[in-house]
């Protein structure tokens, strides 16, 4: 049984303009400790899918999936009592921002103690004792001493220590880190993450690592989602994926990577994420593709098995016959760059 | 390096830099009370004799008796280093001491700024936090536009149409005064509500309770609209917030999100708020106890305006401004404590 079970998940907003929608017809499993990078834009729908998974969507968004799963469980039809049982204890969260995740009123003691007071039942003594130890576990010099310090007095790279205290407090068989180095000092980054993997690798639990960054992926993941506009563009091994990309968004994101920049100029991809308004009728990627052709600006791929992974593209870049079948659908090119 | 909880220093520090300020608002206040009730036509002594009026002689003694004939500013200077000896002066009329009175008539005034307070407070502090949680729904836009109509009333006409309506049409509530005449109590601490309980008269409390709901409600309405609508917009602020998220990410109910997460963040800007409306309510005092002819200080100071009874009125503003001033350093004093954030710079 895997531990995490999504299958053609659906996100939408409602807004003046009509219906966003944030995640489409996402669908992903995940088994007990394993490790998933999930990558894209901003925008692109990877933290939704997850606070989605979280039971987090904020009214009026409205979630649809014909399956959502957790260890089992059928996260559909859970009560919301049931569900909060669930939340904070067997899956937890981090977020980007850890300095105002915290609440500034309350002392990281008293925050830390609340989640294990909650879901472990203990009383203020042992909770603050087991604080003390989960403070130590995740680098955080004289841990007694912080139990009384406000969010404040600490740094944003200590804050998020702090957030993952909380988050792993009780033990869960999933978290998930949404953007968890994005808002920290580039050393710090490094930190955070080798303690992530080090915490993930110790306790055997599923770890979602959800970054725009795709040398965070490299540093940390097994397998790697790459979404765009709410859509799963390519699902593979982060080997093969970093090796050989085989959707050109990807191939994109990687060609992105000052690391691998060539002659001294950083590539990017021209244009922006779709919108409400100019969602295209055929690949969602098509306006930014150097390899569009009439075909794809007007037939949404489907995700389909390719290369032990999966991919939505109707001319992967591993394909051998797809020059010829982009010359036959008469190539266009980017919008952006036309 | 973890910095202290709480620190001491730091407090003193805050207060005393608090306490400094009030030394040149005190001077203000002493500056406008005097200079304010002497642009107002009519003489004090004249006002004091009444229609029959006054042989010049005679009146010329009194001014002089009063120092009225010296200048204006050398009256001032008389009259501060008298106010820094603590001598307010005694009323023209009664020949009491300022001091004497406001500290007989203040009780009452507190008691219903109190009371209004609380109303107000008990009515605001749920009603906004609820319009908040229920955004946009009938009840949010119910409480808004009540509010809205609350806060625009003028506070005499509010007051007459209350007694019209609960005094005059059903009989419900009496019309004026602290307590019904048929008792009389003997002050103790000054508040009715207390001292009838002392008494062995328990019917007198409930007598003290009645008179005392309108002048309520009617002193309430502007705080409570004010309270009700911040409390409303600093409880969405909040709920939008990032460690928002983070509480419902930790599996917490619903309540504990709301009543302690939310609330306590919320609670900064309000106390704020309520602070700055402690100091209208005694403005709006001297309105209401002249409506229902409260025996408080508010309708003391209407009463000496009217005779012109310079040391009444200059003793009076500056007393009040003085406890305007000290709530007001409660108040920044209360914020340190709910907003560590305050507590804890610099």
């Amino acid at each position: 049984m895997a531990l995490v079970e999504i299958e053609n998940l659906s996100v939408e907003f409602p807004t003046q303009g009509g219906i966003m929608r944030a995640v489409d017809g996402v669908s992903l499993k995940l088994e007990e400790g394993e490790v998933l990078g999930v990558v894209g834009e901003s925008g692109s729908g990877k933290s939704v899918t997850m606070l989605a998974l979280m039971g987090l969507i904020p009214f009026p968004g409205r979630v649809r999936a014909d399956k959502l799963a957790f260890n089992g469980r059928d996260l559909l039809t859970i009560s919301d009592k049931d569900r909060r049982k669930l939340t904070g204890k067997d899956v937890a969260m981090i977020f980007q921002e850890p300095t105002t995740s915290l609440n500034p009123s309350f002392t990281v003691g008293f925050q830390l103690t609340e989640t294990l007071r909650l879901h472990e039942g203990m009383d203020r003594k042992a909770a603050e004792r087991r604080a003390v130890e989960l403070l130590g576990q995740v680098g955080i010099p004289s841990p007694e001493s912080r139990l009384s310090a406000y969010p404040h007095q600490m740094s944003g790279g200590m804050n998020q220590r702090v957030m993952i205290a909380m988050a792993i407090a009780c033990n869960p068989k999933l978290l998930i880190a949404d953007e968890p180095t994005t808002a920290l000092d580039v050393t710090i980054q490094a930190q955070i993450l080798d303690l992530l993997i080090s915490l993930q690798k110790e306790r055997n639990m599923g770890l979602v690592m959800i970054t725009h960054n795709m040398g965070v992926v490299a540093d940390t993941a097994k397998r790697v989602m790459v979404m765009y506009a709410g859509q799963i563009m390519e699902e593979r091994s982060a080997d093969d994926l970093f090796a050989s990309p085989q959707h050109p968004y990807t191939a994109a994101l990687l060609a992105a990577l000052p690391e691998r920049s060539e002659g001294g100029r950083l590539a990017t991809i021209p244009g922006v994420v779709p919108g409400l308004y100019d969602r295209p009728k055929g690949c969602l990627f098509s306006p930014r593709c150097a390899y569009a052709t009439e075909h794809s600006r007007n037939v949404r791929p489907t995700l389909k098995p390719w290369a032990g992974g999966h991919i939505r593209c109707h001319y992967p870049l591993g394909d051998p016959n797809r020059d010829a079948e982009i010359q036959h659908d008469h190539p266009v090119g980017t919008e952006a760059a036309s | 390096m973890a910095a202290p909880p709480f620190s001491v220093l730091a407090m003193l520090r805050f207060i005393l830099t608090r306490v400094s300020l009030i030394i040149p608002t005190f001077i203000g206040i002493t500056l406008l009370a005097f200079f304010l009730i002497r642009l107002v036509p009519g003489d004090p002594i004249e006002t004091l004799a009444g229609e029959r009026g006054i042989d010049p002689a005679r009146h010329e003694q009194l001014r002089k008796e009063y120092g009225f004939d010296k200048p204006i500013i050398v009256q001032y200077g008389i009259y501060l280093a008298r106010v820094l000896q603590g001598d307010l002066g005694k009323s023209m009329i009664t020949q009491e001491p300022v001091l004497n009175e406001f500290s007989s008539l203040f009780p009452a005034t507190i008691e219903l700024a109190l009371c209004a307070i609380i109303f107000a407070l008990v009515l605001g502090l749920p009603a906004g936090i609820i319009a908040a949680i229920r955004r946009n729904s009938i009840f949010d836009h119910g409480v808004m536009g009540i509010s809205l109509a609350g806060y625009s009333m003028p506070i005499f006409w509010w007051g007459l149409i209350l007694i019209l309506l609960f005094s005059v049409q059903f009989d419900l509530t009496p019309v004026s005064g602290r307590i019904d005449v048929l008792y009389y109590i003997e002050p103790i601490t000054g508040f009715l509500l207390i001292d009838t309980l002392l008494s062995d008269e328990p019917e007198a409390f409930w007598s003290a309770v009645n008179h005392l709901i309108l002048p309520t409600i009617v002193l309430g309405t502007v705080p409570l609209a004010v309270i009700a609508r911040m409390t409303r917009s600093a409880m969405l602020e909040v709920l939008g917030e990032d460690y928002i998220r983070t509480a419902k990410a930790k599996g917490l109910s619903r309540f504990r999100i709301v009543a302690l997460h939310a609330l306590r963040n919320a609670l900064i800007p309000v106390v704020t708020v309520i602070g700055l409306q402690i100091g209208v309510l005694f403005t709006g005092a001297i309105l209401t106890e002249t409506i229902f002819s409260w025996p408080g200080v508010g309708k003391w100071l209407i009463d000496a305006i009217f005779r012109r009874d310079y040391p009444v009125l200059q003793g009076g503003a500056l007393l009040l401004g003085v406890v305007v001033m000290s709530v007001n350093l409660l108040v920044d004093l209360a914020y340190g404590l709910i907003n560590p954030r305050i507590r804890h710079t610099r």
